[in-house]
């Protein structure tokens, strides 16, 4: 699996496949049992903690419901990773807090505290708040999960523009086909921990691969059942044959 | 064979205990590890010492004053017996500096401020404030961790020393003011058998043991906490028994170690 720079590429698959598995090994969360992880050159799990954690200061990672820091105002969110690993004078911390809340349209949050966000808005300053220290990778885990269209869209569109005017690469897990192929460059098709199938846009929109095509256009029939295994139904429910 | 699922449970119990100990205690040296770093951000122990000690004031207060208000009665009609009643003041001083205060102290620091610590934390790790935290490059330890246990521990010796101090006027107010021992004897034999190093440095010695204990349970119980709803209360819960009984068995060790035989 291959994320060039400046590239924006999905991992698609049903839920418990090993996407966000994947996040986690990339991000050095966890160690691979077999093969390795490079990131700028770097295999991650040779790296020391030091190591790993100066790493990790050239990522960011966007958390399912945004994982904003409760205690913290929207503000001192955003400021978090400034203050902690740069020396730069709070005037100069404020205003850049600022443009970046800009970017994401919640400039006139930065008083509010997390509680008081919609969950379409907490996305949106937890992108404000990974992208704060202008990071070469930038992972997304589900980041379009229990959003409204609008939101949807919103979200979407700033992967997509905050990803190109960084020049990063970004690495999204996501179910949502529809909104995703909009944006991304690159897909990946992961089932039960591998690579099942793999492609543009364009291509997987035209795939014929069974499990492709079910996966797409969301097909109740196809080769990924809608039951999970189990025994005789009738045995179950005690009926004689 | 449900003598053997009994011993199967037993050795699965004991095998579990004890690696949570292990657990505990590389915990505990990795939170001094981190405390270098945590020492540099000392707004945050600040921030913190205020909402495990300040806030838990009222109820130190309130619990000192009538655990010396009952001392203070049970005392006298003890010591009107051997007609000692003037010895009350002792006798509420060194109950509340040696024991009372220290343990009593202990027990409410781990039911109000260590379940919150392990609530807290417990919290903050099930909705990913922790992991998002360690990918910003910033270990939680260091951050989250270290600040509340500086701050336990110095809060609970001062806790203690108020629990006491507090404890003492409840004392002086039932057996002076209302029972009418007299006022100079109370204080003057208060005065003259109450050591400093013996009784108070002791009991100081014992609300900082217990004090490191009650935080480090909290908090390993917090950071150890399974990320649900159930996992973070059970957290809570074990957080409080164990605090309360780690408390009880080290009162005893300490007690006999400084005033055993004496």
């Amino acid at each position: 699996m291959n994320f060039p720079k400046g590239k924006l590429i999905t991992i698609m698959g049903l839920s418990g496949c090993g996407k966000t598995t994947l996040l986690r090994l990339i991000g050095g969360a966890l160690k691979p049992t077999k093969g390795y992880v490079k990131v700028d050159g770097e295999i991650l799990h040779d790296l020391s903690q030091d190591g790993l954690y100066d790493m990790r200061r050239k990522m960011g990672m966007l958390f399912q419901f945004g994982a904003l820091f409760t205690d913290m105002s929207v503000y001192d969110n955003v400021a978090f990773q400034m203050r902690e690993h740069t020396d730069l004078p709070e005037e100069l911390i404020h205003d850049l807090v600022l443009m970046k809340l800009n970017a994401v349209g919640l400039r006139g949050t930065h008083n509010l505290m997390p509680s008081e966000l919609s969950g379409g808005m907490a996305r949106r300053v937890a992108l404000a708040r990974t992208v704060a220290l202008d990071p070469m990778l930038i992972m997304y885990d589900e980041p379009f999960a229990g959003l409204d269209p609008i939101s949807l869209t919103v979200v979407g569109d700033l992967i997509r523009r905050l990803n190109d005017a960084l020049g990063a690469t970004s690495i999204i897990v996501t179910h949502d086909v529809q909104e995703s192929l909009k944006i991304i460059d690159y897909v990946y098709f992961m089932a039960n921990g591998v690579i099942v199938a793999e492609g543009t846009p364009d291509e997987i929109r035209a795939s014929d691969r069974d499990f492709v095509h079910q996966f797409v256009h969301g097909e109740m029939d196809g080769p990924v059942p809608f039951h999970y295994p189990g025994g005789n139904y009738r045995q179950d429910l005690n009926l004689q044959a | 064979m449900p003598a053997a699922k009994a011993i199967r449970g037993i050795g699965h119990r004991t095998i579990n205990a004890v690696w949570r100990i292990g657990m505990a205690t590389r915990f505990f040296f990795l939170i001094l590890a981190y405390s270098g770093s945590s020492f540099r951000r000392f707004h945050l122990i600040i921030k913190e010492l205020f909402s495990t000690g300040v806030m838990s004031l009222i109820i130190i207060v309130v619990a000192g004053l009538f655990v010396g208000m009952v001392l203070g009665l049970q005392g006298y009609e003890t010591l009107k017996r051997y007609g000692s009643e003037s010895a009350l003041g002792v006798m509420v001083a060194l109950g509340l500096v040696r024991e009372l205060g220290p343990v009593v102290a202990a027990l409410l620091f781990a039911s109000r401020a260590g379940s919150a610590m392990t609530a807290e934390i417990g919290l903050m790790k099930a909705t990913e404030q922790l992991s998002a935290m360690e990918m910003m490059a910033v270990h939680p330890i260091a951050r989250i961790v270290a600040p509340r246990f500086w701050a336990g521990i110095i809060s609970m010796p001062l806790l203690a020393a108020l629990f006491s101090a507090v404890g003492v006027f409840g004392g002086y107010f039932v057996g002076v003011v209302q029972i009418g021992v007299d006022e100079g004897s109370f204080w003057a034999q208060m005065q003259a058998a109450v050591d400093f190093e013996h009784d108070i440095l002791n009991g100081v010695i014992k609300s900082f043991v217990f004090g490191t204990a009650v935080t480090v349970i909290a908090l390993f119980e917090g950071y150890d906490a399974p990320p649900t709803a159930e996992g973070v209360s059970g957290a809570t819960t074990r957080t409080v028994v164990t605090s309360s009984l780690a408390i009880l068995m080290l009162d005893f060790i300490l007690t006999a170690m400084m005033f055993g035989g004496s």
